[in-house]
């Protein structure tokens, strides 16, 4: 091989360097969320709005439903699978799905980190319920850019 | 180490059959799922005002003082958040005060004296039955909905403003600048806007669907009228039917659904 030596250095530098966050982080697991019904206000065996299950995989999806029925079709309630109904709200999430702790409208209490350009001066000081997977999963939603903080809602 | 063509068709068909199939399952597996949870339903609340066609009669002779039209104004900014930056090029406005001239300019006769051109009067969006703000959306963000209301969908809003040029009323705001500091007293049960993002009155779509008048037809003491235009029977139907109104700029051919009663007498 024409400087077959410089050409397998040069691959085991790349490979080195390629590889290299996966070696620094060896064996350094990122503690994944724990105890979030911790964070619940409710009752950890009361039901959220689907199952437990549905909800873990398939809440963004449920969350965008809610969204296009409520701004777009009009529609304010949902009937879930056992036939129970729920105002389309995001209040209906935070109403279980937060601490209740230190709420106020400068972000204190966001239960999802929020960095995208706009002035919450506290975000991710939060444990909250969000935040404690979406940290994890490195998932910024912009939710609360504009909705109002668990607590506020005066319902 | 060399394959023929026929080794090579042979791999590759294997391949693909792999590829597609495994996808097929997937896919399959995933639409399971995704019925499972399709029995729910959504529908609206059982106390929500619904109509054909939602309009507004504005009877300029209850809007006599410097206050009527505060109040009115007031109602509005308090309920949906809006932001006072305090200067007039970022301003926000919803509902507010014009001057006849720039109300309804167009028609004009050069002999009106100053002080009728500067008579105030309430303007808003028009909910216009042809809205070419919802022509000029290159993202669906600004809609009409079935009952006439032409709605903002703030997620998404890209902050084009192409509605804005579009609008020949300027019922339509943009956020130049962070709004949450500029809020005087935030209202939990309604979001605030971002930087970027095109904001309008919506006829309160979030107070019909509780089955609740528009916040300024509560505040406005019988001065703004709201009612369906499709109903023979309606307030405002009978209002604009049998009373002398007019509407802004109908030249146009947008078709605003916002009258302007300016009989001075009492109606219906």
């Amino acid at each position: 091989m024409y400087k077959g030596g410089k050409i397998i250095v040069g691959l085991v530098i790349f490979l080195a360097f390629l590889t290299f966050p996966f070696f620094y982080n060896m064996g350094k697991a990122n503690a994944g969320p724990e105890n979030l019904d911790a964070n619940l206000k409710q009752a950890a065996d009361s039901q959220c709005v689907e199952p437990a299950d549905y909800m873990r995989n398939n809440h963004m999806q449920l969350l965008n439903q809610w969204r296009q029925a409520y701004v777009r079709d009009g529609l304010t309630e949902y009937t879930n699978s056992q036939g129970k109904t729920f105002e389309i709200n995001i209040d209906t999430c935070t109403k279980c799905h937060s601490t209740g702790a230190a709420s106020n409208t400068s972000g204190v209490s966001n239960p999802a980190v929020n960095e995208v350009g706009v002035s919450n001066p506290a975000v991710n000081t939060s444990d909250q319920f969000c935040v404690s997977c979406h940290d994890y999963a490195s998932v910024k939603p912009t939710c609360w850019s504009c909705h109002s903080e668990p607590g506020g809602a005066t319902k | 180490m060399s394959i023929n063509r026929r080794q090579f068709l042979r791999r590759a068909g294997i391949v693909t059959a792999l590829g597609l199939g495994g996808s097929f399952a997937i896919t399959g597996l995933r639409g399971k799922v995704v019925e499972a949870a399709g029995e729910a339903g959504y529908k609206t609340s059982e106390n929500a005002l619904e109509a054909k066609h939602w309009a507004m009669v504005v009877d300029m002779s209850k809007f006599k003082s410097e206050d009527d039209f505060k109040r009115v104004t007031e109602s509005c900014v308090s309920i949906h958040n809006i932001p006072d930056f305090g200067n007039p090029k970022d301003e926000i406005k919803w509902i507010w005060e014009d001057d006849y001239e720039h109300t309804f300019s167009g028609g004009d006769n050069e002999y009106l004296t100053e002080s009728f051109k500067e008579l105030p009067f309430t303007v808003m969006c028009n909910h216009c039955e042809n809205p070419p703000c919802v022509k000029a959306c290159p993202t669906g963000a600004t809609f009409k909905r079935p009952d006439g209301i032409v709605d903002m969908d703030y997620h998404r809003c890209i902050g084009c403003r192409f509605c804005m040029g579009a609008c020949p009323f300027g019922a339509r705001s943009f956020n130049y600048r962070d709004p949450r500091p500029f809020i005087k007293k935030t209202n939990p049960d309604f979001p605030t806007r971002t930087p970027g993002v095109v904001e309008k009155c919506t006829f309160c779509v979030e107070r019909l669907a509780k089955g609740q008048m528009p916040a300024c037809v509560e505040a406005s003491n019988g001065g703004l009228i709201f009612g369906d235009l499709d109903d023979p029977n309606s307030e405002v139907r009978k209002i604009v039917s049998s009373k002398f109104t007019i509407r802004r700029k109908t030249d146009l051919g947008t078709q605003p659904s916002v009258y302007y009663l300016v009989g001075g007498e009492d109606h219906a």
